[in-house]
């Protein structure tokens, strides 16, 4: 495993937070996930030695939480909400312009590798829906105008960045 | 129409008003806990339960009576944790109060920590919030380092520390015995009541208060005001404000902050919320957040209710029905969490279910069959519905599965699946028996607006 320092040192810090280390293995698996981009099989051995825990007491974690993943994904993360209220106000066709405009489908990696696109269940900002969280950042009333300027923004921070 | 009347939502949105602790104290924040430290713990307990305060997550407990609960004898330390999972769809309430007025929050867990002799406190907040999160610890270095929180707060020999525990998607976690076994470290399988009441066999089997956000917010103003003046906000049985969401179609959506009881139905969706979109009309309601069984427009309820102490006939449409945990309960929904979903007359109360069974399929943590199954079945019977495959039948094969779950299952998952299922058939029947018909027209079957 190779953390970078400052995840090794939250990783420490996290653990004192607690009367029994078994309650840090999701901070854990949050830091080693913002650390590495996934959860691999080593993560999850690394992960249950440090807490003295099996690995199948991280495992099932990572297969139960659904914001855990076992794979990489694209360079941007863009998370889509599906459920009701956003769903009313345009949704699903938010997250099919995503789709087009990165020529990929749900859950895969986009050809450039830019983004994965994935629907996700509320994320509580009924009020502005139809909401979308790419990577940290919430995104509200995006409809497919929105989707496309968003799309073209992620595309630009892209290429600048190469 | 009844004006809002903002407590706990003071500050949200205001301009200039910022979300770091010299922003929140030019604002007396901090005042009220400075004070309450100085009084007798029993004493702050007895101002909570004069109060009323009912919890505001989605149950609608007494707060006073959910504290008077805990296992005070058993010498075990006392945890409290605030349910900042905020996952019922339609609820979006706590996200402003996390992120522009974080300290309110703190301040509100500080002197219930205090009432409560609690030795350290646990901020359970959902993983879909990674910026209240960092927003939260933030706070929480400020409030450390100005003595709110920590060791011997503002002089006094009372010490408790807070920590930030982040969720990581699973709706489950907002069940409080899931929630705890989430802090755990486990996978958030809700526990068997009894014997596992967290005010007895909470974190780590020790006593533990789990209270939602805005519930810890109404302690902080409760402790300021006094019990007694806080009782007289709103109605009796349902004292204080509440902050309503609204979504879906209206023409303002949006929370607004409002005396429990003293707005109808009709003057949020109509006044507050600017009524329906141009062109279209209300068609039904959800009032508490998507597991809150739905209310069609042009229903009538009667019956009788209890008015101060005398019992009154009431006859009301939707529109009369006031905004408080025991008139929404009589007419056999919930107050639930405060998020109000509505639907005009665009939408297909099919679709809308397929949408919502969607979801509980997801979220089934698994642990009990008649819920794994049934949420699952109820989902793959309504998206066959709606990909062509329905049947006259189906509105009675699902309502025949839902029936099986609820009061079946060790946690209130049970009634948060079914009861929409139950709901949509009973009120929208007609239209389960004839979305076949419906969907036989090709162009009927594209809808504008998917939803599954």
């Amino acid at each position: 495993m190779n953390l970078s320092d400052t995840t090794v040192k939250q990783i420490d810090e996290v653990i004192t937070h607690y009367p029994v280390k078994r309650s840090a293995a999701l901070p854990l698996l949050h830091l080693v996930q913002e650390d590495q981009g996934y959860i691999s099989q080593d993560a999850i051995a690394w992960i249950a030695t440090k807490l003295e825990l099996q690995p199948i007491n991280v495992y099932e974690l990572v297969t139960f939480y659904p914001m855990f993943r076992q794979k990489p994904i694209g360079k941007r993360h863009i998370k889509v909400c599906r459920t009701l209220s956003c769903a009313l106000m345009g949704g699903y066709k938010t997250c099919s312009e995503f789709e087009t405009q990165f020529n990929t489908k749900k859950g895969e990696i986009s050809p450039g590798g830019e983004v994965t696109i994935e629907f996700v269940e509320c994320l509580a900002s009924c009020g502005t829906a139809p909401v979308v969280l790419i990577d940290d950042t919430l995104h509200q009333h995006v409809d497919c105008a929105k989707a496309r300027a968003l799309s073209d923004q992620i595309k630009a921070e892209l290429k600048a960045k190469a | 129409m009844p004006e809002q009347r903002r407590i706990i939502f003071k500050h949200i949105d205001s301009p200039g008003y910022t979300n770091d602790i010299a922003c929140y104290q030019q604002n007396g924040g901090y005042e009220t806990l400075k004070a309450a430290v100085l009084r007798k713990p029993e004493e702050l307990i007895e101002e909570v339960k004069k109060s009323g305060l009912r919890g505001r997550g989605g149950a609608g407990f007494s707060c006073g009576l959910k504290w008077s609960l805990l296992d005070r004898k058993s010498g075990k330390p006392i945890y409290l944790i605030v349910n900042a999972d905020e996952s019922e769809p339609g609820t979006f309430k706590d996200r402003y109060i996390l992120h522009q007025d974080p300290h309110q929050l703190i301040e509100g867990m500080m002197i219930t920590c205090f009432a409560n002799n609690v030795k350290q406190a646990y901020i359970y907040i959902r993983g879909e919030f990674p910026e209240g999160a960092r927003i939260l610890e933030k706070a929480l270095a400020e409030a450390r380092k100005a003595n709110f929180v920590g060791s011997n707060i503002v002089g006094t020999t009372y010490s408790c520390d807070i920590f930030v525990h982040r969720g990581a998607g699973a709706y489950i976690c907002g069940e409080e015995t899931g929630l705890i076994e989430s802090i755990e470290g486990k996978r958030p399988y809700p526990r068997i009541k009894p014997p596992f009441f967290p005010a007895v066999l909470g974190l780590y089997q020790c006593p533990t208060i789990v209270n939602n956000v805005e519930t810890l917010c109404h302690v902080k103003h409760i402790a300021a005001m006094g019990g007694e003046a806080y009782s007289k906000i709103g109605t009796p049985g349902n004292t204080g404000t509440r902050i309503l969401c609204v979504s879906g179609h209206v023409k303002r959506p949006g929370y607004y902050e409002f005396e429990v009881g003293k707005l109808t139905l009709g003057e949020l969706l109509n006044d507050v919320c600017g009524g329906p979109l141009p062109g279209r009309t209300f068609k039904a309601v959800i009032p508490g957040g998507s597991s809150a069984k739905i209310l069609r427009f042009g229903e009538r309820f009667k019956g009788k209710r209890k008015v101060g102490a005398e019992m009154q006939d009431y006859d009301w449409g939707l529109d009369d029905v006031p905004m408080d945990f025991d008139s929404l309960a009589m007419i056999g929904s919930m107050a639930g969490s405060g998020g109000v979903i509505v639907m005009d007359d665009s939408v297909s109360m099919v679709e809308a279910l397929a949408n919502i069974n969607a979801f509980y399929a997801h979220e089934s943590c698994g642990q009990c069959t008649p819920c794994r199954e049934g949420s699952l079945w109820m989902k793959r019977i309504t998206n066959r519905m709606v990909l062509g495959g329905a049947r006259p039948e189906d509105g009675a094969l699902l309502k025949n599965v839902a029936d099986q779950i609820a009061g079946r299952t060790i946690c209130a998952f049970g009634e948060a699946c079914s009861w929409p299922t139950q709901s949509f058939v009973l009120k929208f029947g007609e239209e389960f028996k004839t979305y076949a018909e419906r969907t036989k027209d090709s162009s009927a079957t594209l809808a504008t607006t998917p939803l599954v």
